[in-house]
């Protein structure tokens, strides 16, 4: 399944091949080293789902998941250890994550979950651990837990983008934190100020600090040209060993008779195109087909022109050379098929409100419809314009609208490439901007590509436009059935991992119901004691001590753990892109803790109404056993979804897994 | 005994000159020259066609909100005698003679202008000065965009008014509270509060966000009385149940209510039909009801049958087939079964008619008594024109090869047998022996062999080629995840077949069908699929010249072309007051920098300022910054079509901060004589800037009088705004 993706970026790596991904590139790039120092070569295909590894050696790849997936159990251990204090419900809270089948389907194989996990988990033990190192501050226990905390955020920011919301709870922690500082009239302020600094060196500089580190090392470990170089801007090419924009030179100034390519600004925007295919009857006009392409093809070759005189004298070598300038009027020839570019009144074939723009004349005698006018955004009239540099904009000269490209796909018919537009509304926008990328005028003099460089800052901000828009991109397809985040609490619908078919070795990721519900009937549990305990609390009820330290588990640790839930569920709900059912499993860590935490309480309360303390404890230690075999009961049952189970599927009655099938769309 | 008329009947009345003036003001600014321009002004095109559709009683789906803001415009359009012919097709149309334009101009004008006096009450209660009162409303009174905006027919002065109204009244019952709890003004005010909100809502789901703010001040406030030690347990149980059943209770019901009249209403099918299910089709008055009255409602063998897919998108289409075959290879070199082809067309059409036959029996009409067909039965489907069976097999279909191609099966000999056994399985069933219902029940058709399940394709561009006449696909879906509705149908035209002769049966199936039944849903069903389609009904993403961003909203960077004049350069513009928007930043940029400094300090026990107007500076503030925050914030994670009339509602709020930035800085910060001398001339200072922008831009927001081009470009204050100069 998603193998074939991480595992195939992991290969990128150990060939140094560039390639374009919507997550940061820290948890591939552990991927990559763990399959390096494990011996693995890079050279297995990652084709699709289901292919045998046959000879490669991808154990390292999977243990070093599985490894980091296993670590889970212990920090949330301690985490509730921490908060409660209550060795039963962290016990109870371990027992959950061990026995729970989608935790551990989700950490067997090479993903990026069980990473990102890993880091958020440690993020928030280590949180838990600084809180709990309060009373001596600036200790070396102190120190070395809140620097750890940065360490793990930006470990958690670098897998993936969710990582956000931890880095969210962490700060949400600390102001809480630092609000408390400020109101002890017995610190002095410049005492203050150095807890102030101190979270802001380890907190935000020292993650800040290893997330570029990490981008560093990724743009230095992959320099060879490879798969998502068309995602990037002509500048960033440049600086792939194998791209054919790597260490070129070509002439600065763009001047009249050069041929050029001109790309679209807009991430992974094309290049203007045209070719001998006319657009189809009852779509515009019938002249021939204007595209934005990707790919680099002779076809993308145009030819400026003035758009008054004819090409003979251009093509005379002793005529002088004449620089296009800001603000002046220019014709496009197309190279191949020799039509100029052209646009008129007719609706675009699929944004309705913007005009067509199509290829028309022959051998460069046109109409006025043919003229543009050439304007760099920023720049006032009479400069000259640069190559690769200069954001140009496109101007049709009888119609007033700017030449952009839509981004929507043509059918068929235009061969699935890029609709290019004139669009009447004059917003500024990447989709109406272009640059002039290759530039071949053997009358100038060549210069080389390198003045260019981006610095890093520049590769950074680039990368993370890309990764952005490369998210927002990802949108469910009309009518394609998603998952929905209400379909994840309740465990309602699982994901196959592999295998389809009944001879197939099947493995589905689908959280043991049991614990699943139970964590669902804990939310709720949770919310009433809440409220209950803060109502009695405000309304000035003596308890006793006991009590009183249960009544802080439950808001305090209880509040903090429930907040980190909140903080990894909800935040989807408002998400367009496409969800899929492991999105849960971060916020499902915290449920589970959660579930020790309530659990304990609860118990505890309930065996304080009991007067000898002997029956409180049977009837506490009983509580506690029960939900322990329960877990370990359903897993027994649940096991072969993570194990893997062969045989005929779940909804024939003669499959041993048919009686468990307890909910209709589960499909294993 | 007549002990009473000892002493005079005093009537002593209290009438503020402020308030009276400045509704006066208000009304006039609001509706001097209303039915000025009579042509259709922007929004008017949209709104005016569902004014006209409520005259004529007919059913329409709108997307963009909940009924109550519609009916409310229509409410004026009833009093001044519309009869809702008038074609609204194109901005800047001139109104015919039958369209009283004034009276439907009327309601969103008087709830601007009433806006003005709210505001000055919302300060007081709020215990800051009459001055600074007197300041807020002025501010309103000035504000071009308000003006512009309340004058046409168009919601947003309506949704600012109930917004400004349910603020008031709740500040009226929280002042009420401390002393007289449970008394009637204090009922009074909290249902208001309620009755106030559920209006908001009801005119647009924007209004949703202070009503989600109204909500959590009432808990903070209830929060605080839980801690009060004086109060019983049992009281603090009636404060609790009366704000629930004010708050909650009253405004659900409210705005049920909206829908109940909406639907009440509307009783005649319209253009919007197609997009509920048959059911609903069913229960409006001409449309399909005509068709389907009468019609037998158990399903049973030998039925002749329509069956519609119940996902109706992109397009409505009925299961169909006619003589016509698969091309043997398609134009991507892939083969077919040469089969009769079978498609989801999407119009009426003979044939569209099959008959469900029991594969144990040779006869295709119902015996007598009729044999119900029910949940898990096995049926073949014959269609009623060409006489051939429903089949799917193990043959790529035609725009989706990986799905199994469903035909109409023609035995050539080539050994691929027949597979025309189909389950049916009753989706919204009540038991498993439920019978199969016309309309009501939603159908999946599970093919026995294979088990794949029959869909219409339903994506954009399902269409097949010339060679299926652009009809759209009908595929045998093998990996059916859950219960997507294009796998489901639902018998919309039925009727017993009583012909046994394929002749008598074509005249049978070309004849309209007659019997007589009918089939009403429930108010409650009605609601949820209305309320369900209106949530989930996009409209595609349409660029439209004036959209914006919320970011350019803050700083004013766009502006709204409402109307241009034919001839001359008159036109009319949503742009706002610019030295209102600017200081309205400024306000509440000052406000949260002056709140985070007295907070930090107040942790540190410093108090600057008495504890008395810490209260009134943060409760003032929790209304005015919450309010801008909940009704523009949001706005970042939208993804529809914004516009700038969007930030209005946030505006206002924004806007009463202002004078209570200003009172403060005068009262806590001005602590020399002389600096408050200074600080009152810079008040005047800068009120006369307000008036002076309000009377230049003036033109613009009245459309009157027309300005020469030269005048137009000096009002041309900023490049991004798009004021419209005619070509000489």
């Amino acid at each position: 399944w998603d193998e074939t993706h991480f595992g195939k970026m992991g290969s990128y790596y150990i060939n140094r091949t560039f390639f374009f991904d919507v997550h940061p590139p820290l948890g591939k790039m552990l991927i990559g080293l763990a399959g390096y120092l494990s011996g693995y070569d890079g050279t297995f295909p990652f084709q699709k789902p289901g292919d045998r590894y046959e000879q490669h050696n991808y154990v390292g790849m999977r243990g070093f998941c599985a490894f980091l997936g296993s670590c889970l159990v212990p920090f949330a251990y301690l985490t509730v250890l921490e908060l409660s204090k209550s060795l039963p419900a962290a016990l109870l809270t371990a027992f959950i994550l061990i026995f729970d089948t989608g935790c551990i389907t989700l950490s067997q194989y090479i993903l990026l979950d069980p990473i990102l996990m890993f880091f958020l988990m440690g993020a928030v033990l280590s949180m838990v651990k600084c809180n709990s190192c309060a009373d001596r501050p600036f200790s070396a226990s102190w120190w070395f837990w809140l620097s750890l905390t940065g360490v793990n955020l930006a470990g958690a920011m670098g897998v993936k983008f969710v990582g956000l919301f931890v880095v969210i709870l962490v700060g949400l922690n600390t102001i809480y934190d630092l609000w408390d500082l400020l109101g002890n009239l017995s610190l002095s302020l410049v005492v203050f100020g150095k807890h102030l600094l101190a979270r802001v060196l380890c907190l935000i500089l020292l993650p800040l600090a290893l997330y570029m580190a990490m981008f560093a090392v990724h743009f230095a470990v992959l320099n060879k040209s490879g798969p998502g170089d068309g995602f990037f801007s002509s500048a960033f090419q440049s600086q792939l060993i194998g791209n054919n924009l790597h260490n070129v030179s070509v002439p600065e100034h763009l001047a009249y008779g050069s041929v050029v390519t001109i790309k679209n600004l807009r991430m992974a925007g094309g290049y203007l195109h045209s070719h001998w295919h006319l657009y189809p009857e009852g779509v515009g006009a019938r002249q021939q087909q204007v595209t934005a392409y990707l790919h680099k093809d002779l076809n993308n070759l145009w030819i400026i022109k003035k758009h008054d005189s004819d090409t003979a004298d251009l093509s005379d070598p002793s005529s002088p050379v004449e620089f296009v300038r800001h603000g002046d009027i220019i014709r496009l020839e197309h190279k191949e098929t020799s039509r100029n570019l052209h646009s008129h009144q007719h609706e675009a074939p699929l944004t309705r409100k913007h005009f067509q723009v199509t290829g028309y004349g022959i051998n460069g005698t046109g109409d006025s419809n043919d003229f543009w006018r050439i304007e760099v955004v920023g720049r006032k009239a009479g400069k000259l314009i640069k190559v690769l540099r200069s954001q140009v904009r496109l101007t049709h000269v009888s119609t007033g609208c700017i030449l952009g490209s839509s981004g929507k796909t043509l059918p068929k018919w235009g061969w699935e490439q890029v609709e290019v537009t004139c669009t009447p509304y004059l917003k500024e926008t990447p989709n109406s901007l272009w640059n002039f990328e290759d530039h071949i005028n053997p009358k100038l003099p060549n210069i080389s590509l390198d003045v260019l460089k981006p610095s890093f800052a520049e590769i950074l901000l680039e990368s993370h436009m890309v990764m952005i828009r490369g998210n927002s991109g990802l949108k469910p397809k009309d009518n394609e059935v998603t998952s929905k985040p209400w379909h994840w609490p309740i465990n309602y619908q699982g994901l196959r991992f592999s295998g389809v078919n009944e001879t197939d070795y099947r493995v589905y990721l689908l959280g043991n119901p049991v614990i699943w519900w139970l964590n669902l009937v804990t939310i709720g549990l949770y919310l009433l004691m809440a409220v209950s305990t803060a109502v009695t609390l405000k309304r000035g009820v003596q308890l006793t001590s006991e009590l009183k330290e249960l009544s802080r588990v439950v808001l305090r640790g209880g509040g903090q753990i429930m907040l980190g839930w909140l903080l990894h569920y909800l935040p989807f709900f408002m998400m367009g892109r496409v969800l899929y059912f492991h999105h849960y499993f971060p916020a499902m860590l915290f449920s589970s803790m959660l579930t020790g935490i309530t659990w304990d309480t609860l118990l505890w309360f309930c065996a304080g109404f009991l007067s000898p303390s002997t029956t409180a404890r049977k009837v506490y230690g009983g509580g506690f056993l029960a939900l322990v075999l329960l877990t370990m009961y359903s897993f027994y049952l649940f096991h072969p979804l993570s194990y893997g189970m062969i045989g005929p599927m779940a909804s024939d009655p003669s499959s041993p897994m048919a009686g468990l099938r307890w909910m209709d769309s589960w499909e294993f | 005994m007549l002990g009473f008329l000892k002493n005079p009947v005093v009537v002593t009345a209290e009438i503020n000159m402020n308030l009276v003036a400045l509704t006066v003001m208000g009304l006039i600014s609001r509706l001097w020259g209303l039915s000025y321009p009579r042509a259709v002004v922007f929004d008017e095109v949209y709104y005016g066609q569902f004014v006209s559709l409520y005259m004529k009683r007919i059913f329409f789906v709108d997307d963009s909100g909940p009924p109550f803001g519609h009916m409310l415009l229509a409410l004026g359009g009833y009093l001044g005698g519309f009869d809702g012919n008038f074609l609204w097709n194109r901005i800047g149309a001139e109104y015919s003679m039958n369209v009283p334009v004034r009276s439907l101009r009327l309601l969103p004008a008087l709830a601007g202008a009433l806006c003005v006096p709210l505001a000055y009450q919302i300060l007081v209660e709020l215990q800051f000065s009459h001055c600074a009162a007197l300041g807020a409303a002025l501010l309103i009174l000035l504000e071009n965009s308000l003006i512009t905006q309340s004058r046409f027919m168009l919601l947003e002065s309506i949704l600012i008014f109930f917004i400004l109204l349910a603020v008031l009244s709740y500040l009226k019952f929280y002042n009420l509270q401390r002393h007289s709890s449970f008394s009637g003004s204090w009922w009074f005010w909290l249902l208001l509060t309620g009755v106030a909100c559920s209006c908001a809502v009801g005119v647009k789901y924007m209004g949703l966000f202070t009503y989600m703010l109204l909500l959590a001040i009432a808990g903070l406030h209830f929060w605080h009385m839980i801690g009060d030690q004086n109060l019983s347990n049992v009281s603090l149980m009636c404060h609790f149940l009366a704000r629930g059943l004010a708050l909650v209770i009253i405004p659900v019901a409210m705005y049920l209510s909206f829908f109940y009249v909406h639907l009440t209403l509307l009783y005649r099918s319209g253009p919007h039909d197609q997009i509920m299910t048959s059911a609903f089709q069913a229960s409006l008055e001409g449309g399909l009801a005509r068709i389907t009255q009468g019609q037998p409602l158990e399903v049973a063998y030998g039925s002749q049958i329509t069956l519609r897919n119940v996902l109706g998108k992109p397009m409505q289409c009925w299961l169909h087939s006619h003589t016509n075959t698969y091309p043997i290879r398609y134009e991507n070199g892939r083969g077919s079964s040469h089969q009769q082809q079978v498609t989801c067309y999407p119009f009426k059409d003979v044939n569209n008619w099959w008959i469900v036959k029991d594969p144990g029996m040779q006869q295709l009409v119902v015996s007598n008594p009729p044999r119900p067909v029910r949940h898990g039965h096995i049926v073949q489907l014959v269609h009623g024109i060409t006489t051939r069976y429903l089949n799917t097999h193990d043959v790529a279909a035609p725009l989706s090869p990986h799905s199994q191609e469903v035909s109409c099966y023609i035995d050539y000999n080539i050994s691929m047998p027949a597979q025309n056994l189909w389950r049916v399985e009753i989706v919204n069933r009540e038991s498993d022996t439920d019978v199969w219902k016309t309309i009501l029940s939603e159908v999946r058709f599970v093919h026995v062999n294979t088990s794949a399940v029959l869909k219409a394709s339903g994506f954009i561009g399902a269409s097949l080629p010339e060679w299926g006449y652009r009809q759209l696909e009908v595929v045998g879906e093998k990996l059916s995840k859950g219960y997507h509705q294009s796998m489901l149908w639902n018998v919309e035209e039925h009727r017993y077949g009583k012909s046994q002769e394929q002749k008598e049966r074509e005249v049978e199936l070309h004849s309209p069908t007659q019997m007589d039944i009918s089939k009403n849903l429930s108010f409650m069903a009605k609601f949820t699929e209305l309320q369900w389609k209106i949530l989930t009904l996009k409209n595609e993403d349409t660029e439209h010249k004036y959209s914006s961003s919320a970011l350019d909203w803050i700083t004013m960077d766009t502006n709204i072309a409402y109307w241009l004049h034919p001839t001359s350069g008159a036109q009319i513009h949503l742009l706002g007051n610019v030295v209102i928007w600017a200081s309205a930043n400024v306000a509440a940029l000052v406000y949260i920098c002056l709140s985070l400094w007295y907070l930090v300090r107040r942790r540190r026990k410093i108090y600057d300022i008495p504890e008395g107007a810490w209260q009134l500076w943060v409760s003032a503030g929790g209304i005015c910054v919450g309010g801008w925050a909940v009704n523009y914030l949001p706005f970042f994670l939208m993804e529809k079509t914004l516009f700038l009339y969007h930030y209005l509602p946030a505006l206002t709020f924004q806007i009463l901060l202002i004078p209570i930035v200003l009172q403060h800085l005068g009262d806590h910060l001005c602590r020399s004589l002389l600096l408050k001398s200074m600080f009152s001339a810079l008040i005047v200072a800068w009120f006369s800037s307000v008036y002076l922008v309000y009377c230049t831009f003036s033109p613009v927001t009245y459309g009157e009088p027309s300005l020469s081009v030269t005048e137009l470009k000096d009002l041309r204050w900023k490049d991004s705004w798009n004021i419209l100069i005619r070509k000489q």
